[in-house]
């Protein structure tokens, strides 16, 4: 390999080339797709949480206007398949997921038939005429009362609520826990959320008959997995079957999954031999797209006199929902997984349930079970310090592993790649002066404010993953071809959906070939265009997806390198391939341009036999391991005394993701996750009654943080390469969620520490915070 | 989501208005649409027949009428919330404007829609109480005027008769008082979960006159009366504020209730509300 | 089957005249996409609250999916489609891009519309005004933070450039 040269485009904070068909509003999402012919798919669904399906009637649909066709549950059952769940847990009890309920709802949500028509009016017209008996059942909701002995069932057939449980037990954990002077015990809850992904999902499918073709479009994070799954619930052909994630709206984990609706409409467009939409709008969204989090975590810490972390013992509860989406269960595992946070810890013990109650599933949502163990372990560093009577700051560093411990394995069995927590921890002290801000503190204090400092030290788990850990694959796919005309196109498996990659990936295939970012074309989310892939989430589409577009660039230079060395008549060995030019070493005069190389490559004449023409590669990536990103946060608050009105003032973050390819999108992405951190510390909530019944069923309900509720954030970074891929990328999708929402609540409970308040659960709502006030937290 | 099927007139006058709401059973109003369309999507309304006024547009004005002042009912809230005729003398009702919704929902809602919506949480009916508004109707049988104290007459309900609609609202001329609203919004909606409107006379340090009232905390605005008692005579200081904000919350019954405020909470916000209101309009 | 009533409406769209019957029900942000095609104006909510569906009718920002189309009947409405000229960008545009004001896209046009709006009422916002401009807005990805930087740089080479475009 030739050295390499300085970067000219990789760290550079270039303007992302997906933008101008956003901004003038020549950008196709799902719902912008009008095919000639299309018909409009309306589900009916179900109003109540838990039913036995007594009846249901479809023709006052049928006669409506416009009509085609309606489909109860009953007439769907043998051709769409139940929806898949991929796990690798022992024993997990995988109740049927009907795409449409037939027998039984078990979600205010749950779908009971389809109609469908000419226009999407008249569908909705429509399905609001189909006539259901229900004869209603229990319901659950309560996730701890429903791991009790003799409670109501979701799912009769299985017997119990508690679809798995997970032991974890690690060390010596009594033992720990007797010896221990400090012992704290405190119910965690991360409440549920609902993603809001401002695009509501949204399905349109085709079949071509002559060609025997299916083609999908889905607002989806997954193309490939929605290729696959449709093949395995629909029957038909994986061959013969196009997914198109075309512009999608923002997705957080909520479109990392495959839906019902994706496989109503493929099956549909292939029945009627008529294109086919469907678009739930936002009520629907929320009530049948994946929610978030949803835990409850009994958490018992044991530290010793100075504050030094020995013990972990938590009995963890995960709210399923009332079915096992793509990827439920296994969210919780990761909150297992990340519970000792970036601190030695010996000695752990988790028993985890996953549980069934009458509500809409739940799956990934932004940072998917990372943020819930953040919130825990960083919650416990703030209740060590103030039962040791130490600063938090302090309690931090005693815990830290040594900069020069990594690789470090933790007691869940993680094997962190790279690290350095005390650099990222000094450089945001250093910004914020943080004696500064606490004599700041007691000054205000003093004056009768409600000031509290709050600190998060986060590290992520990320990059995912190896397929080792995976149950479907962890891998990534990609493709370069160099065209004729120097034009160079990159095919990648992931499906970007605001994260920049089409900008990102065009910086690395620059620097690479000695091009510029504009002469490179990064496609994806088209399944006949970028034939292999597995995705965009979990923070993988740099640090995977990117890794393996650095081993395409590789190739590409290698066979260079190889064309310019039987041209030059040197030895590939010293042809250095350098800003767009190819010589011998030492001899930049007779240096050949790529464009030289590439028409000789096509040309193909004067190529050895033992070349092949052309100048393209392929490259699947299997990283070998996951990527763990950390950083360090700090959240200045005020809490009105009178209101319980919590203002942050400050917020400062130190976040170290590897690599930086693009520093312009690695803010954004730390803007808006730690803005959804935000919402789930301060104001998100989605809320059900004791009926099953979401109170939260609309944007007039669900308080999704607008432009005056959140800060301006204060960004620096530290860069610790990761040894497990080539570009050195960590991923940063997730970071600023990971990270903010237990920095905020420190700072609030640090606010409200003159009511000798110890903890708050989110969000810390006005009223929440103060009811603390009143004694009653 | 779509609003179901209904038939849509457009009225060019008031009186022609009245004629097809009188000659419709079951016919609405249509103003700014900022109340209705969205019940209508979700089919919480379902009207047969929509009369639409919003392009009446001798009901957008906002001028002085001896002394009073006068407001067109389908003037927006963003032009009474730009008004400086509003501000000079009822800053009240310029603030309840400016803090409804946003800026795309201001520039089309009007307040004669509101009123006549008559939301619980409804930011113009706390101004409306304090500032002695009355609400000029025109029906069949010619015009009126309803005080406010009259108009509100429960959830989603006034005193309007069926085919009558809002013309204007009337303010009597400040006198020489200040009048503010203070709001604390429900942040998903931006909907009051409390909202106070207070017009104080002040005379050298205490108070001469006092008319508070409150929106978002029962099923229609409440006037205050043993605040404003209590403030009559006392000093416009923080403990004769205090003082008088005690009794904010007195003799009130059914106060609403909801995941954003239980009872308790919304009964204390309402006291510092009025806390806050009277300081700023006492000052 | 009853006839559906149709109404005939005329309205001026990024200054091209066009008249069509609709069907009184019809939302002006479904008009606007289904029967002019013009799709940068986005359905997120239902309930007036998001924002992705704002367009300019005379010059002020409404949400499109709270009027009716025959509502909208003599209006003059604008855009995104219609806000660059002569494929120059309008200066909301050249700044969202240069200061990465967007990540999905999905809110942008409705973002910029809306800031399109303030700018014409108040030349030099600060931050807090921006943001309380932007209320009627949900952005998900951005944090709103370079929002707020890209109006703020609009608003500057706005003013430089000697007012309103």
């Amino acid at each position: 390999m030739s050295a390499p040269t300085a970067p000219k485009f990789i760290g550079a904070p270039i303007r992302r080339k997906e933008d101008p068909r956003l901004i003038t509003g020549r950008a196709t999402y799902t719902d912008d797709i009008m095919l000639p012919r299309m018909v409009h798919v309306a589900l009916a669904r179900s109003p109540e949480a838990h039913a036995r399906i007594a009846s249901i009637d479809t023709s006052a649909a049928a006669a409506m206007p416009g009509v085609v066709e309606v489909y109860s549950g009953a007439d769907l059952k043998d051709v769409i398949a139940p929806l898949p769940c991929v796990h690798s847990i022992e024993d997990l009890k995988e109740p049927s997921h009907p795409a449409v309920a037939f027998e039984e709802v078990r979600y205010a949500g749950d779908a009971v038939a389809v109609v469908v028509a000419e226009s999407a009016v008249q569908a909705q017209d429509a399905a609001r005429e189909v006539v259901v008996e229900y004869e209603p059942l229990p319901v659950v909701v309560d996730v701890v009362a429903a791991t009790a002995e003799g409670s109501d069932l979701v799912h009769a057939d299985i017997g119990t609520n508690i679809a798995f449980t997970a032991v974890t037990d690690v060390g010596d954990v009594d033992s720990a826990f007797a010896g221990a002077r400090v012992v704290i015990e405190e119910r965690f809850v991360n409440q549920r959320q609902i993603p809001i992904a401002i695009e509501p999902r949204a399905v349109v499918a085709d079949f071509d008959a002559g060609y025997d073709k299916l083609t999908v479009w889905s607002s989806t994070q997954v193309p490939h997995f929605v290729r696959l799954l449709l093949a395995a619930v629909c029957g038909h052909p994986e061959t013969k079957i196009r997914v198109v994630a075309p512009e999608v709206g923002g997705g957080f984990g909520s479109k990392l999954n495959f839906y019902a609706e994706e496989a109503i409409v493929a099956y549909l467009a292939k029945a009627l031999r008529r294109p086919v939409k469907w678009n739930g709008g936002r009520t629907e969204d929320i009530l049948a797209t994946t929610h978030g989090r949803d835990q409850v975590c009994d958490l018992s810490i044991a530290a010793d006199d100075n504050g030094k972390l020995l013990a972990v013992r938590a009995t963890l509860y995960q709210d399923l929902g009332a079915y096992h989406q793509l990827l439920t269960p296994v969210i919780p595992g990761l909150t297992v997984g990340m519970l000792p946070g970036c601190y030695t810890l010996e000695h752990l013990q988790v028993t985890l349930h996953g549980v069934f109650t009458n509500k809409t599933p739940t799956d990934a949502y932004r940072g998917a079970g990372r943020p819930e163990a953040t919130f825990m372990i960083e919650r416990a560093m703030d209740l060590i310090a103030r039962a040791t009577g130490k600063d938090p700051v302090e309690v931090r560093r005693l815990n830290f592993p040594a900069a020069d411990a990594f690789p470090f394995t933790t007691a869940t069995g993680m094997e962190y790649d790279s690290g350095n927590y005390q650099a990222s921890l000094d450089k945001l002290l250093e910004m914020v002066d943080y004696d500064r801000l606490r004599a700041e503190q007691e000054t205000r204090r003093a004056a009768g404010e409600l000031f509290g400092v709050g600190l998060s030290t986060y590290v992520e788990i990320c990059g995912i993953g190896p397929s080792a850990a995976m149950t479907a694959g962890g891998w990534e796919a990609c493709e370069l071809e160099v065209r004729r005309t120097g034009g160079i196109v990159v095919k990648t498996g992931i499906s970007p959906h605001g994260q920049g990659q089409e900008t990102t990936f065009a910086q690395i295939v620059a620097d690479g070939l000695g091009v510029t970012p504009d002469d490179v074309e990064v496609l994806h989310g088209d399944t006949d265009t970028c034939e292999q892939g597995i995705g965009t989430f979990g923070s993988r589409g740099q640090a995977v997806g990117g890794a393996a577009l650095s081993r395409c660039v590789e190739t590409i230079q290698n066979k260079a390198r190889r064309i310019a060395a039987h041209l030059l008549e040197a030895s590939e060995d010293d042809i250095v391939f350098e800003a767009g030019k190819l010589f011998p070493r030492g001899v930049p005069a007779k240096a050949m341009d790529f464009q030289q190389i590439i028409d000789a490559a096509y040309v193909a004449s004067q190529l050895p036999p033992e070349i092949e023409p052309g100048l393209s590669a392929t490259h699947f990536f299997e990283p070998s391991n996951f990527t763990f990103p950390f950083g360090a946060h700090l959240a200045v608050v005020a809490v009105d005394k009178d209101t319980g009105v919590v203002t942050i003032e400050r917020y400062v973050a130190v976040d170290d993701c590897g690599r930086v390819i693009n520093p312009m999108i690695v803010e954004g992405q730390l803007h808006g996750g730690i803005a959804q951190g935000i919402a789930q510390a301060l104001y998100e909530e989605a809320v059900y009654d004791d009926n099953g019944q979401l109170l939260t069923g609309s944007l007039m309900d669900y308080a999704v943080p607008k432009a005056t509720a959140i800060p301006e954030f204060e960004l620096a970074r530290t860069e610790t390469l990761t040894p497990v891929n080539p570009l050195g990328a960590k991923g940063v999708g997730e970071a600023g969620t990971i990270a903010s929402s237990a920095a905020v609540i420190n700072a609030v409970v640090d606010a409200l520490s003159p009511f000798d308040v110890a903890h708050l659960n989110m969000p810390a709502s006005p009223q929440k915070v103060w009811r603390a006030m009143q004694g009653g937290g | 989501m779509f609003p179901g099927e209904f038939e849509y007139h457009r009225a060019t006058s008031t009186d022609e208005a009245v004629r097809l709401l009188a000659d419709n059973d079951g016919a609405k109003l249509l103003a700014g649409g900022h109340s209705l369309l969205p019940m209508m999507k979700l089919r919480l309304a379902v009207p047969t027949v929509l009369v639409d006024i919003g392009s009446i547009e001798e009901l957008a004005f906002v001028r002085q009428d001896n002394g009073d002042l006068v407001i067109g009912s389908m003037t927006t809230h963003a032009d009474i919330a730009a008004s400086e005729t509003v501000a000079a003398g009822h800053g009240a009702l310029a603030e309840a404007a400016a803090s409804i919704g946003d800026v795309q929902v201001r520039n089309l809602g009007t307040i004669g829609g509101s009123l006549a919506h008559a939301d619980p949480a409804a930011d113009y009916a706390a101004a409306a109480l304090a500032l002695d508004a009355q609400i000029e109707v025109l029906g069949p049988d010619g015009e009126r005027s309803i005080a406010a104290a009259d108009f509100f007459a429960g959830l989603l309900t006034t005193s309007l008769a069926p085919a009558e609609l809002i013309t204007g609202v009337r303010f009597p001329g400040a006198g020489g008082a200040t009048s503010v609203y203070e709001k604390f919004a429900q942040p998903a909606s931006g909907f009051a979960i409390v909202g106070v409107a207070a017009e104080i006379k002040a005379d050298g340090g205490s108070c001469a006159a006092a008319r508070i009232a409150a929106t978002g905390i029962s099923d229609r605005p409440v006037r205050l009366s043993q605040v404003e008692a209590a403030l009559v005579g006392a000093a416009l200081d923080d403990d004769g504020i205090a003082a008088a904000a005690e009794h904010a919350d007195a003799g009130l019954t059914d106060v609403r209730s909801d995941m954003y405020a239980a009872q308790d909470y919304r009964r204390h916000l309402l006291g510092v509300l009025v806390r806050r209101a009277v300081t700023r309009a006492g000052s | 089957m009853t006839r559906i009533k149709m109404t005939r409406i005329r309205m001026s769209v990024n200054g091209v005249e066009h008249t069509h019957e609709v069907e009184a029900r019809t939302l002006l942000v479904h008009f606007l996409r289904e029967t002019l095609g013009l799709t940068g104006a986005h359905v997120g909510c239902e309930t007036s609250i998001c924002g992705a569906c704002t367009v300019l009718i005379g010059g002020r920002a409404v949400k499109s999916c709270t009027r009716l189309a025959v509502q909208a009947d003599g209006a003059e409405i604008t855009t995104i489609e219609g806000l660059a000229s002569d494929d120059e960008l309008h200066p909301l545009q050249q700044s969202f891009w240069d200061d990465h004001g967007l990540q999905c896209g999905f809110c942008t046009p409705g973002t910029i519309l809306a800031a399109h709006d303030l700018l014409t009422r108040n030349a030099d916002p600060d931050d807090a005004e921006i943001r309380h401009a932007l209320e009627g807005n949900l952005c998900r990805c951005t944090g709103y933070q370079n929002i707020v930087k890209a109006v703020r740089s609009a608003a500057a080479s706005m003013r430089e450039a000697g007012g309103t475009t």
